[in-house]
C-alpha cells in the first residue's frame, strides 16, 4: 500500500476493484465501512455482489477480465470532462500524451460493450472518483491474477496519476496483501531478480555490498519465478526443490500440472507444520514451528514491520524455520551467520536502508512502517510525498487484452475463484480450527438463479464442473452474488480444489497465473453418471 | 318552504364503539323510507362529527330543525324511526331521550378552544373546517408575518407543551429557529400512550385540519420543510382521517409547494408507531422514525439542536399544535387571558375512574379541582367518598381531598408531587387501595420500560416486586423505606422521562397514604378491602336472610347454610373472589 | 479549546469532548459499563453519572459534551449511592456464579461488585431465565449474564456493519438476540465477545481451558491475511487457549473470525513433530532423527548441485514465515547454493 490502513477512514472516495475486502481483509474493510459511514463515496468494481456492496455508493459489475476496459473508459470520461489534476500531471508525471491517445477510443459506450457496465455508471464512477478531494484505490488478486495482471496494475496507477491521488494522505494506490507476511517475503527478496530491499541482483555494486556481508560470490543472473520453476522441472532443468511453508498443490492453478512437476523431481524437501498435500510428495519432511512458537517480525500490507513473539514451545522435535535453515546450510557447508532472529534482523537493517532505523526495541510498541531510514525516523505512513523513486510518475498506455480462455460452446461459463471469510488459503490452518470448520465445512460453487433455473439446478445439488484441465464435483450454491454466465468457487478445499480447473496461463511480466478467469462446463452429477 | 334539517351523529371512536355507524345508517334509511325525496334531502343532511367529549352518553345525536337544536343521548338504531316520526316530521322532540341538566353542566363549565370545532364539523370535510375560518391563520402567518414574529407571538401567548412537562412552546421554537441547518423538521407527537388518555386521538379524529394548520405555522416559524406525525397504529380512525385531511390539504394548496401563495414549501408525512409507550419520549420517537428501536437517547444534545437525522427538530404534542390556529385567529393576548398566571389557555383532560360523567373535557388552566370533579364530573359514582385523583397517568401522582381546592396548573401539580402529564385524570374513591393503585401503574411502566438503562429496567421491576409483596401480605418492616430509597434513586439515575417519573405513583401514594402501606405491612390489612390476600369475607347473621344466592354463586363451595337461616363462609375454602359480596342484595356479606 | 473544572481541577479539552473524556484525560476515574471510546456514546448503564453545577439531576458524563466554564463533581455521597444502587440492581438480576464463569477475574461487573462491597443485596427478586440456548458453533451466548450495556449490538452495527443482533422485548424482559431468537448466524468476527463486559458472551472453545491464574499473555501478529492485526495469545502451559486483541493496536482491538477463533491448529495432535524421510523411492515417509534428515537434505542438494549446477535447484519460501526466516532462506539459496531460483507464493 502506498498509504496506511488508518488513513482509509478519511478517504473522500474509495475505488475498490478486484477485492472482496470484507472476507479477505476484514479489518481493512472495517475502515472502509467507517469511511462510508463518515460520508465517503464507495465505488466497487467487482463481477460479484460482494458483501461490501451493501455499503457502496456505486457498484460496477463488470465481466471478469475486463478491468482495463473499465478503468480506461472511466479515465476517458475524466479527461473528456476535464476532471484530471492538471497540476499534478504537469509537475509529477510523464508520458501523458501517449496515454491520452491510448484511451481515446474508450468512450463509456465502448466500455459498456466490453465490460457490461452501463455507460451512465461509468460516467458516475469517473465523476465520483475524480471529484473527490482524496480518493484511494484498493485492489487485490481480482486485479492481479490475470494473464494481463500487470496491465491491470498499470491501469490502476494511471487512475491515481491522472487525478493526483498519489503522494498524499488518505489516497493512493493500495494493493492489499493477502498473506500475513507476503510483503515481508518480498521485501526479504524471496524473489528471483532482487536482493533484500528490492536491490537488483543484476547490479554489481549491490552484489558487492551483499557479498561483503554474506561471503562468497552471488549469482548475477536473475533466477526463475515459482511458476517458471514448475515448467523448468517438467522441462528437466530443475531437479531439486526446497519448499518452506507452502502448499502449491492446492494453491497453484492447474493442479494436474503442479502434481506432474512435483512428482518428476529428483528430490523434494518440504518444511511445514502439517502434512500438507505437497508434503505428502516430499522425500524429506521437516517439522517446523507455527507463528505462535517463534520470535521474529512480519510486515503487513501497509509496510508495517511488527514483532512476532514466542508464546508456546513447538510440539515434539519441531523447530523454527530459521534454525532448520541454518542447520541445513551448516550441513551443506555454509555458515548462515547469526542464530537469533534479533541478530538476523540487525543484519537485514544494515543492508536495507529503508529498515535501517528499525530495531526490535523500537518495534515493541506498534511497529514501524518502512521506509524508516534512521534511528529517530517515525516511519512512513504514505509514500511518494514529493517524488517517486524513479523521479516522475510514468503513465502507461494500456490496451485492452482479453483473458486467455473465454467461454465457448463446450465450456460456456466463466469460473472465477477466491477466498471466503471463514477459510484461509489452502485450509492447512483454518480447516484444523473447529470453530471455523463448523461454520464453513464444505466447498461450493456459486451459480446465478437464472442459470440454475435454466439448467434445473437446485440449491445444494451436486454438480460436476469441468475445464480443459480437469473436473471435480461440488455442491451448488444458487445465489444472486454472481451474474448469469459467471460461477465462483473458493479454492480452500482439497476435496473440490478449484485449482484443478483454473488456467495456468501466465502474465508475461510478473508471471502471475490467471486464476481469476477460465472457462468451465457445468452438469448435474446425476446426468454425468447416467452418461446423458 | 321546506325545513332545514341537520342531524349530527357523534362518530369519534367512542361514538363508533357505541354504534354510531348503525345510527347514522338508520337515519339515512329512515329519511329515504319516509319519502323525503331528493328535493327535500338537500336540506336534510346527516353528518358525522368528531368527539364531543361526553363519551359516557354515546351515541349522542343532535337534531337541528331550522337551527333549533335538541341533543339526544344513548341513541340506538331502533330509536331512530321514532325520532324521525315524532321530532323531525311531527316537530315534537322526545324529552325522555334528551340529555338532561347534567349534560349541560358537563359542558357549561368547560371552555373549548382545542375542542371548539370537534363535534361540530365533519372532520372528513375540509370545506367545513374552512367554513369556520380554518387555514386562515396559517395563510396570514405565512403571508404577513416573519418567522421571528411568529415565534414571538407564540411566546407571548404563553402556550406551553401539552404533552406533559409544559415547556414553553415559543421558547422551544426559538431554540430551533436559531440553528442554521440545511434541513429542519417538525414532528407532531401523536403517540398517546397513557392508560385512559385519549385527547390527542379525539383531536385528530375530530379536527385533523387544526393539527395540520398548527404544524404548518410551526414549520414556518422554525424553517422546516418536512413534518412528521408520529401516530400509534392502534388509532386506525385517527390515521384514516389524518390521511384524508393531508390529501385534501394538499389538493387545496395548504400543503406542498408555495403554500397559500406565500412561497413557503412544507409537507407532512405520517409515521405509524407500534404502540411502545416509551416512543412518546421525544428522543425515542426520533429513533423510531429513523428506523431504529424506539429507545431514548441522552440529552443534551436536545432535538431542537440535533434531532431527527441529526437535524434541528421541534417536537410538539397534538394538543399543543391544535391550539395554534386558534391562537393566531384570535390573537396571543386572547389566549394569554385564559388560564392562570404561568399556565395559559385551556387543557383537555380525559376524565375517568369512579366518577359519574366520564369523558373528554376542556377547562381553563387554574380551574379548581373541585369544579372538575363535582360540577363537570357530576361527583363520585355511587356518591361514595372522594379519595384522590391521579393525574399525569403512570408518570404522575395523586391529589388528595386536602388539595381539592387546588387550582389545576403545571406549577401546582408539581408542587404537590404530581404532574400535568398528557391529561389523564383518574378519580379514586374510598374503595380504591392506594398501594394497589401504585402497583397498577408500576406494572405498566415496568412493562413499558425500553430496557436501555439499569435503574428503569431493573429498578421499576424491583419496586413492583416490593409493592406486590406488600399487597399480598408479605410486606416486611422497612419496605416503605426501601421503596422510598429505590424510588428516589430510580428517579435520579434514569435516562429518560419514563424512568424519571415512573416512581412518582409510589412516592406520591406513600406521601399521602403512608398509613395504608403501614396497614398492609404491619397489620396485614387492606383498608379499602381490595387486596385479596388481605381481606376476609364474612356473613353477618343479623342481615342474612338465608336466600341462598351467595351459596349458589360461590365457585369454591365455601358457603354453607340452611334455607332461611344465616349462612356462613368457610375461610379455609374461600378463594376471596368476592362473588358472594357482589350478589348479596341485603349487604349481609362483609368484606374487610 | 474548552476549559472546565472537574473535582476542582481546571482542565482543557478540545471542542466536542465529553465530560467523561475530559475527566479521563485528567486522570480522574469514573466507572463505566456501557462506554467504549470506539463506539457512539450510549448512556445506558448510568454509572458514569456526575453532578454539574446548575443542573438539578445527575447527568451521564459519557454523553454530556464539555462546555466552557462547566463545574463538574465526579464523586459525592449521592453519586456513590446512586452508582452502588445501579450495581446492586444489576447483581439482583445476575446468576452470580463467578465460581464457574469464564470471565471471573476479567469481568467489569465483578470488579464493580468488589469495589462497592456488595455481598448482600436489598433487591433480590426475580431473575431472568433463558432456557433456550443459542447453538451456533462459535460464540457462547449466556444471556442471563447480560447487563444490556448494548455494546455488542452497537459494535455489530457501528463497526462491523452487520447488525446480526439487537435488543428485543421491553422492560425487565428486554434481551439481546438475533432476529426471531434464532441461533446466531453472522460473520462470527467476535467483536461482540471482545467488548462484552461480563461472561454473557464468550468463545465456545474457551470453556474450561483456563481463566486468569497461570494464564500467560503474549503479544504477536496474526498469521492469516496481510492486515497485520496484533493478537494477544492467552496460553496455559503449552496450549493457546484464547486469542484477544488490545484496543491500543493498529487494528484497534478488532479481529476477524480467523484471527480470533482460528487458533486451534496450533495445538492440533496432527502437527508434524519429527522429521520424516522417504528412505526408498516409492516408499513411505518414515520418522527420522534430525541428524539423518538434515544429512540427507544436505547430501541430496549437494549431489544435484554437483551434477547439474546450482540452477538445477530451486527454493520456495513462504509468505507465512517471518522476515528473518525468509531472509535466511534466500541467503542460503543465493550465497550458500549459488542460485537466484528463489521465490514465494506472492502470486496466489
Amino acid at each position: 500500500m502506498t498509504n496506511s490502513i488508518a488513513e482509509i477512514e478519511n478517504n473522500d472516495a474509495l475505488f475498490v476493484i478486484g477485492s472482496n475486502t470484507t472476507e479477505c481483509h476484514p479489518i481493512v474493510a472495517l475502515r472502509m465501512k467507517k469511511a462510508a459511514r463518515k460520508g465517503a463515496k464507495l465505488i466497487i468494481a467487482d463481477p460479484r455482489r460482494i458483501p461490501l456492496v451493501k455499503f457502496a455508493t456505486l457498484w460496477l459489475r463488470h465481466r471478469p477480465g475486463t478491468d482495463v476496459a473499465l478503468m480506461n473508459s472511466i479515465m476517458h470520461v475524466i479527461l473528456a470532462e476535464g476532471l484530471e489534476d492538471k497540476n499534478f500531471i504537469d509537475s509529477r508525471t510523464e508520458g501523458f500524451e501517449e496515454f491520452r491517445k491510448a484511451i481515446a477510443q474508450f468512450t463509456p459506450e465502448y466500455g459498456e460493450k466490453i465490460t457490461g457496465v452501463p455507460a451512465a455508471d461509468i460516467v458516475k464512477a469517473a465523476r465520483t472518483y475524480a471529484g473527490a478531494k482524496n480518493a484511494g484505490i484498493y485492489y487485490t488478486m481480482g486485479i492481479t491474477q490475470h494473464s494481463m495482471g500487470t496491465n491491470n496494475v498499470w491501469s490502476v496507477a494511471n487512475m491515481a496519476l491522472l487525478t493526483g491521488n498519489l503522494g498524499k494522505e488518505s489516497a493512493g494506490v493500495n494493493p492489499l496483501r493477502g498473506q500475513n507476511n507476503v510483503q515481508g517475503a518480498s521485501d526479504m527478496a524471496c524473489a528471483p531478480a532482487v536482493l533484500p530491499g528490492y536491490q537488483k541482483v543484476a547490479d554489481e555494486a549491490v552484489r558487492k555490498k551483499f557479498e561483503a556481508v554474506w561471503g562468497g560470490a552471488l549469482p548475477a543472473e536473475p533466477g526463475l519465478t515459482a511458476t517458471e520453476m514448475t515448467d523448468a522441472i517438467i522441462g528437466g532443468r530443475i531437479k531439486g526443490l526446497y519448499i518452506m511453508g507452502e502448499n502449491p498443490v492446492i494453491s497453484d492453478p492447474h493442479m494436474a500440472h503442479t502434481l506432474k512437476a512435483l512428482k518428476k523431481l529428483d528430490f523434494l524437501v518440504v518444511q511445514d507444520i502439517f502434512m500438507t498435500e505437497t508434503a505428502e510428495l516430499a522425500d524429506v519432511v521437516l517439522p517446523a514451528s507455527s507463528f505462535a512458537e517463534k520470535d521474529g517480525t512480519f510486515t503487513n500490507t501497509e509496510r508495517r514491520v511488527q514483532r512476532v513473539r514466542k508464546a508456546v514451545d513447538s510440539p515434539g522435535d519441531a523447530k523454527d524455520d530459521l534454525s532448520i535453515i541454518r542447520a541445513v546450510a551448516a550441513r551443506a557447508g555454509y555458515d548462515l551467520g547469526p542464530a537469533s532472529a534479533a541478530d538476523v534482523f540487525r543484519e537485514i537493517s544494515a543492508l536495507w536502508p529503508a529498515m535501517a532505523g528499525m530495531t526490535y526495541r523500537r518495534l515493541d510498541s506498534g511497529g514501524l512502517q518502512w521506509p524508516c531510514p534512521t534511528d529517530d525516523h517515525p516511519g512512513t505512513p504514505y509514500l511518494f510525498k514529493d517524488v517517486f523513486p524513479r523521479g516522475k510518475g510514468a503513465f502507461s498506455p494500456i490496451p485492452y487484452i482479453e483473458s486467455k480462455e473465454l467461454p465457448d460452446e463446450a465450456y460456456p461459463f466463466v469460473l472465477t475463484t477466491g477466498r471466503i471469510l471463514f477459510q484461509y488459503h489452502t485450509g492447512t490452518m483454518t480447516r484444523r480450527s473447529d470453530a471455523l470448520e463448523a461454520v464453513a465445512p464444505e466447498p461450493f460453487i456459486e451459480i446465478s438463479r437464472e442459470d440454475a433455473r435454466r439448467l434445473g439446478i437446485a440449491d445444494a445439488g451436486m454438480l460436476s464442473v469441468s475445464s480443459r484441465r480437469g473436473s471435480l464435483q461440488v455442491k451448488a450454491m444458487v445465489t444472486d452474488r454472481v451474474a448469469p454466465g459467471v460461477v465462483f468457487m473458493p479454492f480452500h478445499y482439497h476435496e473440490a480444489a478449484a485449482n484443478v480447473l483454473t488456467n495456468d496461463a501466465l502474465d508475461p511480466v510478473c508471471k502471475i497465473p490467471e486464476a481469476k478467469v477460465c472457462a468451465v462446463r457445468i452438469e448435474k452429477t446425476a446426468e454425468v453418471a447416467a452418461g446423458v | 318552504m321546506s325545513k332545514e334539517i341537520l342531524v349530527n351523529v357523534c362518530m369519534g371512536t367512542g361514538g363508533i364503539a357505541a354504534g354510531g355507524v348503525e345510527v347514522m345508517e338508520a337515519f339515512k334509511a329512515g329519511f329515504a323510507d319516509a319519502g323525503m325525496d331528493a328535493s327535500v334531502e338537500k336540506h336534510c343532511a346527516v353528518h358525522q362529527v368528531g368527539c364531543r367529549g361526553f363519551c359516557a352518553r354515546d351515541v349522542l345525536v343532535d337534531v337541528a330543525i331550522d337551527g333549533n337544536r335538541a341533543t339526544y343521548q344513548y341513541i340506538k338504531p331502533d330509536m331512530v324511526p321514532r325520532i324521525i316520526e315524532e321530532h323531525v316530521k311531527g316537530g315534537a322532540p322526545i324529552a325522555e331521550w334528551m340529555v338532561g341538566d347534567d349534560y349541560h353542566s358537563f359542558h357549561d363549565r368547560q371552555v373549548k378552544v382545542v375542542l371548539s370545532d370537534c363535534g361540530r364539523i365533519n372532520p372528513e370535510d375540509i370545506d367545513e373546517y374552512i367554513s369556520v375560518d380554518g387555514y386562515k391563520a396559517a395563510a396570514r402567518v405565512l403571508n404577513e408575518m416573519s418567522p421571528a414574529d411568529t415565534v414571538e407571538a407564540v411566546k407571548k401567548s404563553g402556550l406551553r407543551g401539552r404533552g406533559g412537562a409544559g415547556f414553553p412552546t415559543g421558547v422551544k421554537w426559538g431554540f430551533c429557529a436559531a440553528n442554521k441547518s440545511d434541513r429542519k423538521y417538525i414532528i407532531c407527537n401523536a403517540d398517546e400512550g397513557d392508560p385512559g388518555a385519549f385527547m390527542d386521538r379525539s383531536v385528530i379524529e375530530g379536527n385533523p385540519h387544526a393539527v395540520i394548520e398548527g404544524m404548518t405555522i410551526g414549520a414556518y416559524a422554525i424553517g422546516a420543510d418536512t413534518g412528521y406525525v408520529y401516530i400509534r397504529a392502534e388509532y386506525p380512525l385517527a390515521v384514516e382521517r389524518l390521511k384524508k385531511a393531508l390529501a385534501d390539504a394538499r389538493a387545496h394548496g395548504f400543503l406542498g409547494q408555495d403554500i397559500h401563495g406565500s412561497g413557503f414549501n412544507f409537507d407532512i408525512k405520517i409515521k405509524l408507531g407500534a404502540g411502545a409507550f416509551v416512543c412518546g419520549e421525544e428522543t425515542a420517537l426520533i429513533a423510531s422514525i429513523e428506523g431504529e428501536r424506539g429507545m431514548p437517547r441522552a440529552k443534551p444534545p436536545f432535538p431542537a439542536n440535533k434531532g431527527l437525522w441529526g437535524k434541528p427538530t421541534v417536537i410538539n404534542n397534538v394538543e399543543t399544535l391544535a391550539n395554534l390556529p386558534y391562537i393566531f385567529r384570535r390573537g396571543p393576548e386572547w389566549f394569554a387571558s385564559l388560564g392562570s398566571e404561568k399556565s395559559k389557555g385551556t387543557k383537555v383532560f380525559a376524565l375517568t375512574g369512579k366518577i359519574k360523567n366520564t369523558g373528554l373535557i376542556e377547562v381553563p388552566m387554574g380551574i379548581p379541582l373541585k369544579e372538575i370533579i363535582y360540577d363537570i364530573g357530576g361527583g363520585i359514582e355511587g356518591d361514595r367518598l372522594f379519595k384522590a385523583v391521579q393525574t399525569g397517568g403512570p408518570s404522575g401522582g395523586c391529589i388528595t381531598a386536602e388539595h381539592i381546592d387546588l387550582p389545576v396548573d403545571y406549577e401546582n401539580l408539581v408542587k404537590i408531587g404530581s404532574m400535568m402529564g398528557s391529561g389523564g385524570m383518574v378519580v379514586l374513591d374510598e374503595t380504591d387501595c392506594m398501594v394497589n393503585i401504585a402497583k397498577f401503574f408500576l406494572e405498566f411502566t415496568q412493562a413499558e420500560s425500553c430496557g436501555k438503562c439499569v435503574p428503569c429496567r431493573i429498578g421499576t421491576k424491583r419496586l413492583l416486586e416490593i409493592l406486590t409483596r406488600i399487597t399480598e401480605g408479605n410486606g416486611r418492616p422497612g419496605d416503605i423505606e426501601l421503596l422510598l430509597s429505590l424510588a428516589n434513586d430510580v428517579k435520579d439515575a434514569s435516562l429518560c422521562g419514563l424512568g424519571m417519573s415512573a416512581p412518582n405513583p409510589v412516592l406520591s401514594t406513600i406521601r399521602y397514604f403512608r398509613h395504608e402501606y403501614e396497614a398492609h405491612i404491619h397489620d396485614k390489612r387492606c383498608p379499602a378491602a381490595v387486596c385479596r390476600a388481605l381481606i376476609t369475607f364474612m356473613i353477618l347473621d343479623d342481615k342474612c336472610k338465608g336466600c341462598g344466592v351467595c351459596l349458589r354463586a360461590c365457585p369454591a363451595g365455601a358457603i354453607t347454610g340452611e334455607k332461611k337461616k344465616p349462612h356462613s363462609i368457610d375461610r379455609a375454602k374461600c378463594v376471596k373472589c368476592g362473588a358472594c359480596f357482589d350478589v348479596c342484595k341485603f349487604k349481609a356479606v362483609l368484606k374487610e | 479549546m474548552i476549559n472546565l473544572t472537574i473535582d476542582g481541577k481546571t482542565i482543557s479539552v478540545s471542542d466536542g469532548a465529553t465530560v467523561l473524556e475530559a475527566a479521563r484525560a485528567a486522570g480522574i476515574e469514573i466507572p463505566t459499563l456501557c462506554h467504549d471510546p470506539r463506539l457512539k456514546p450510549y448512556g445506558g448503564c448510568r454509572l458514569c453519572i456526575v453532578e454539574i453545577a446548575g443542573v438539578p439531576r445527575p447527568v451521564t458524563s459519557c454523553t454530556t459534551p464539555a462546555t466552557d466554564g462547566m463545574t463538574v463533581t465526579t464523586s459525592s455521597e449521592r453519586l456513590f449511592n446512586l452508582r452502588r444502587t445501579v450495581v446492586e440492581l444489576l447483581l439482583s438480576d445476575h446468576p452470580n456464579d463467578c465460581m464457574v464463569c469464564e470471565r471471573a477475574g476479567d469481568c467489569s461487573l465483578q470488579e464493580l461488585a468488589y469495589f462497592y462491597g456488595l455481598r448482600e443485596n436489598r433487591f433480590w427478586g426475580e431473575r431472568r431465565r433463558y432456557p433456550k440456548q443459542d447453538m451456533n458453533p462459535v460464540i457462547k451466548r449466556d444471556m442471563e449474564k447480560c447487563v444490556l450495556c448494548g455494546k455488542c449490538v452497537r459494535v455489530c452495527d457501528e463497526v462491523q456493519g452487520v447488525g446480526a443482533i439487537d435488543l428485543a422485548y421491553r422492560g425487565f424482559g428486554a434481551k439481546v438476540c438475533p432476529p426471531f431468537e434464532k441461533d446466531l448466524d453472522c460473520e462470527f468476527c467476535g467483536q461482540c465477545v471482545s467488548i462484552c463486559p461480563t461472561g454473557a458472551l464468550s468463545g465456545r472453545m474457551w470453556a474450561g481451558k483456563g481463566r486468569q491464574k497461570d494464564v500467560k499473555e503474549t503479544e504477536t501478529v496474526c498469521p492469516y491475511c496481510g492486515c497485520g492485526c496484533v493478537l494477544t495469545l492467552h496460553t496455559a502451559g503449552n496450549r493457546v487457549i484464547r486469542v484477544s486483541s488490545k484496543v491500543d493496536t493498529p487494528n484497534e482491538g478488532w479481529l476477524c473470525p480467523k484471527g480470533r477463533f482460528g487458533y486451534e491448529f496450533i495445538n492440533r495432535p496432527d502437527r508434524l513433530t519429527t522429521p520424516l524421510v522417504r528412505r526408498e523411492k516409492g516408499g513411505a515417509l518414515e520418522p527420522a532423527s534430525w541428524d539423518e534428515a538434515l544429512d540427507l537434505v544436505a547430501a541430496r542438494l549437494g549431489a544435484i548441485k554437483d551434477a547439474h549446477g546450482p540452477d538445477a535447484l530451486g527454493g520456495l519460501a513462504s509468505a507465512r514465515c517471518t522476515n528473518e526466516e525468509n531472509y535466511a532462506f534466500q541467503k542460503f539459496f543465493r550465497a550458500g547454493i549459488g542460485t537466484n531460483n528463489v521465490d514465494h507464493c506472492a502470486r496466489y
